[in-house]
């Protein structure tokens, strides 16, 4: 599977995310930078990564959201394009209108840098077929606005359509009923704040990330 | 033309920022504070014949968030 990773200024998990889709696909994705209008022809995933896109000024993500590739982002997802955003992707993901909800400042106000328990709560999506229903698995996180906010209303809605795709175990920054991954309404976009792609070799201490990029590799194609 | 927006959080939405800024003031001494929300103020300086309906759009595209802020403007 051919695969693209978008590259904001003040991106720095766009070589993790590039290493894991290597890893897994075998093949090198193609990195785009925020500036271009268009994505290369052929890709069956495109991948924002974590960091501080335009140093999070504004708004965290508000900025990158706004930067030219993400109308091509936005037109290939509508047209059912899998969409994966970690962390500082996930927050864009949101800016752009892609996901409902906003990222807030973690209540705590800490930055959190630690492995999570997460539960898979919808196991039959592109990016979850590898996750039991209900499993626990350990993922990293490392963010400071990871707060989920969102009405009670579009909650319920998004709970009631399965589209929370993990939750966290225990409370990590005060997120709404503990979201820490959300689907679009076609299930071709997930937003999450934990960092699959740091966790995909033993070397890292386990390989629950890495699970994650294989049934998309198997969902979406070869 | 000069404009002043005030971008807010919308009532109901928790304010961990606004919590510290009152923790500390109440560390400092200062009684009878009851609450504490902080916002942005961004100033523009924009063509004078710009309508109410771009700078509008302006707010809503970019400068607030409308999940979570509210915006005001002043015309200086």
């Amino acid at each position: 599977m051919k695969t693209a990773v978008i590259v904001f200024p003040g991106s720095n998990c766009d070589r993790d995310i590039a290493v894991a889709l290597e890893s897994v696909t075998g093949r090198k994705p193609e990195m785009v930078w925020h500036g271009e209008s268009a994505l290369p022809d052929g890709v069956g995933l495109v991948a924002l990564p974590g960091g501080f896109s335009y140093g999070d000024y504004l708004r965290s993500g508000a900025i990158g959201a706004r930067s030219p590739i993400m109308r091509a982002v936005v037109e290939a997802a509508d047209k059912g394009l899998p969409v994966l955003g970690i962390c500082n992707g996930f927050q864009v993901l949101t800016e752009a209108g892609l996901l409902p909800g906003a990222l807030m400042r973690n209540t705590g106000l800490n930055f959190v840098c630690r492995e999570v328990a997460l539960t898979v709560e919808n196991a039959q999506t592109a990016f979850t077929s590898r996750y039991a229903q209900g499993e626990t698995i350990t993922i990293p996180v490392a963010h400071h606005d990871g707060n989920y906010f969102a009405d009670a209303e579009t909650l319920d809605r998004i709970e009631g359509e399965g589209r929370v795709a993990f939750r966290y175990a225990s409370a990590v920054n005060g997120s709404a009923r503990g979201i820490a991954g959300v689907l679009n309404a076609g299930g071709n976009v997930l937003g999450m704040m934990p960092h699959p792609e740091r966790r995909i070799e033993a070397a890292h201490g386990g390989d629950d990330g890495r699970r994650l990029f294989e049934g998309l590799l198997e969902t979406v194609g070869a | 033309m000069k404009l002043r927006i005030f971008v807010t959080l919308k009532p109901g939405v928790l304010d961990p920022q606004g919590k510290a800024i009152h923790k500390a003031l109440d560390g400092l001494g200062f009684a009878g504070v009851n609450d504490v929300r902080q916002g942005k103020l961004i100033e523009l300086d924009v063509a004078d014949d710009t309508d109410d309906a771009s700078i509008d759009a302006m707010c809503r595209q970019l400068l607030a968030n409308t999940v979570i802020e509210n915006y005001r403007v002043e015309r200086a």
